[in-house]
């Protein structure tokens, strides 16, 4: 983990509620895909966890969806703006076990974190296949930069209104090495019970400090209690407990 | 530099920083960023008997200048701490250190403290009788002087080292509960616990804890606290440890001010987790300015009439 100041070089709508920012300053600390920055924001006491979408050299992208203050105040954040932020947080995604045709499943705005996924895992010469859920035409983001990539990409919306209908459960693919997903919990819940492999999920929850120290995010797991800002928040499909 | 040094309960200190019980685990994911070595010492994870898992999640909400949390004292259990913990510690911090502890019953909180008491590393038991997050323990030893009194008159029986008596501000009259504590034996006090707190998700319209409801702390609680530690330093004549809200060096100095020998630093660490270094090297500059030679000086300065 690192704490530094950023800058913002970019920040833009790409759908009516999905921001892209993106920012320069030390990224030394960003290991895996999957991994988190915690963002502090003027005027909230909280500093607000955010996945990397993509990362090159000191160029760090982020895409959030504008839920609440946090994120609406990010989305008034105009360019040459410093953020202090700290980076390299959690544990991301293990590439090791994608075998040759890993399969990526993402669900609104859990798409972003498998971007650099993706691109990492293409760059070790695995067959990827991406199937991105949305709930409508309007709110779909980033296929062409899953396709730019070289991804197999199919989309899924919930209403039928672009690509397949249905859910990305609904179009999973034959032949995959392995998965590994980011989205709703309702979406990793049929996952889990759909998928024909094993995989990776990553999960969110409300934090307080994101590096381990406050135990606000905890859950309970095969191997025992785990912090999903810090032990996450990829988890094995095997060491998963869900809560009912 | 001896211009910060402060004692509590007899045990030296470099300087007042004490980072809280629950804002700093047991210190390891702090010792990877800097020296942990540097604070006056640290209060590490509320402590009870058997390992908990605390409440489900949402255990986090925030609110203006703050923040409130249900985490209702997840920890490995005394066994671990002493087995796993401890031993780990040494590694990392070189200090006596500070042993928050916890329970649901008299023979509990006694139990657990028993068992620390055998621990070289730990310098001083926090007896924590105000937790506000769970159920049929904690809060309910803190906010009854007859209560507080028997849960330091039994911690006090089973040890030789300073016994802190940790506060919840959620009473009506907190220097009763100071006063049973002391007349009970307590070495010291340190106050306050958070305040029990509340908020509603508009959307849902449901609480936004699991819990339902959590402790509220940060900086948008020190007047509060600030006024309990000037109420209670006032009304005992055991040092007191101040806490609640402090974020920053002039924090630190009101505490002292107020009547505090040494102060917690709580949520503060969350959102910057060098805060508690931060406020150590920040405070020589901050004394040259308001011309304290000494923050020994300064105890209890706004108590002189």
């Amino acid at each position: 983990m690192k704490r530094s100041v950023f800058s913002v070089i970019r920040n833009e709508a790409l759908t009516e509620t999905v921001f892209r920012m993106v920012l320069r300053g030390d990224t030394s600390a960003i290991t895996a895909p999957g991994q988190f920055v915690n963002i502090a924001l003027d005027g909230l006491y909280l500093r607000r966890p955010v996945s990397v979408c993509d990362l090159e050299g000191d160029t760090l992208t982020l895409l959030y969806k504008v839920v609440g203050q946090g994120t609406a105040r990010m989305a008034r954040t105009a360019p040459g703006e410093r953020l202090d932020l700290l980076t390299g947080l959690g544990n991301g995604y293990d590439l090791s076990k994608s075998g040759d045709k890993p399969l990526l499943l993402g669900g609104g705005v859990g798409v972003p974190p498998l971007y650099l996924l993706a691109r990492r895992l293409i760059a070790q010469g695995k067959s990827v296949t991406a199937v991105l859920g949305f709930n409508t035409k309007s709110e779909v983001f980033y296929e062409a930069e899953f396709r730019a990539l070289g991804a197999a990409v199919t989309i899924a919306t919930a209403d039928g209104s672009y690509g397949k209908k249905g859910f990305v459960t609904d179009a999973l693919p034959e032949g995959y090495s392995y998965f590994y997903t980011c989205g709703p919990e309702p979406m990793l819940r049929a996952v889990y019970r759909a998928a024909g492999t094993d995989g990776q999920f990553s999960f969110e929850e409300r934090m307080g400090c994101g590096f381990g120290a406050c135990m606000g995010c905890s859950c309970k797991t095969v191997t025992g209690y785990k912090r999903i800002c810090r032990d996450g928040p990829v988890l094995e499909q095997g060491e998963i407990l869900w809560n009912d | 530099m001896e211009r910060l040094k402060t004692i509590l309960c007899g045990i030296p200190l470099d300087n007042p920083v004490i980072p809280a019980s629950g804002s700093f685990g047991f210190g390891r994911e702090f010792a990877e960023l800097y020296d942990i070595n540097i604070l006056g010492t640290f209060s590490f994870k509320g402590t009870t008997r058997q390992s908990r898992f605390g409440n489900p999640t949402p255990r986090i909400a925030e609110c203006a200048a703050g923040m409130l949390n249900a985490v209702g004292l997840q920890n490995p259990g005394v066994d671990a701490v002493i087995a796993e913990e401890l031993p780990r510690m040494k590694a990392y911090f070189h200090k006596p250190v500070m042993a928050n502890v916890s329970g649901f019953s008299v023979a509990e909180y006694a139990e657990t403290c028993a068992m620390l008491d055998r621990e070289e590393q730990v310098g001083w038991l926090e007896v924590n009788v105000s937790c506000p997050n769970v159920h049929g323990g904690g809060m309910s030893f803190g906010t009854d002087p007859e209560a507080a009194f028997e849960v330091t008159r039994a911690v006090k029986a089973v040890t030789k080292k300073p016994v802190i008596v940790k506060l919840s501000p959620n009473v009506t009259d907190i220097v009763s509960i100071a006063k049973a504590c002391e007349d009970a034996g307590a070495d010291g006090i340190s106050l306050i616990n958070t305040l029990l707190g509340m908020r509603i998700d508009l959307r849902t319209r449901r609480p936004v804890l699991a819990n339902r409801m959590g402790g509220f702390s940060g900086p948008a609680v020190f007047p509060v606290a600030l006024r309990m530690v000037y109420q209670v330093a006032g009304a005992v004549s055991i040092p007191v440890v101040g806490m609640g809200g402090v974020s920053s060096a002039e924090d630190v100095i009101e505490m002292m001010m107020a009547g505090a020998v040494a102060v917690e630093v709580g949520a503060a660490n969350l959102v910057d987790p060098f805060a508690c270094k931060k406020i150590i090297e920040d405070l020589p500059g901050t004394m040259d300015r308001l011309g304290i030679s000494t923050l020994r000086e300064i105890i209890g300065a706004a108590r002189v009439s």
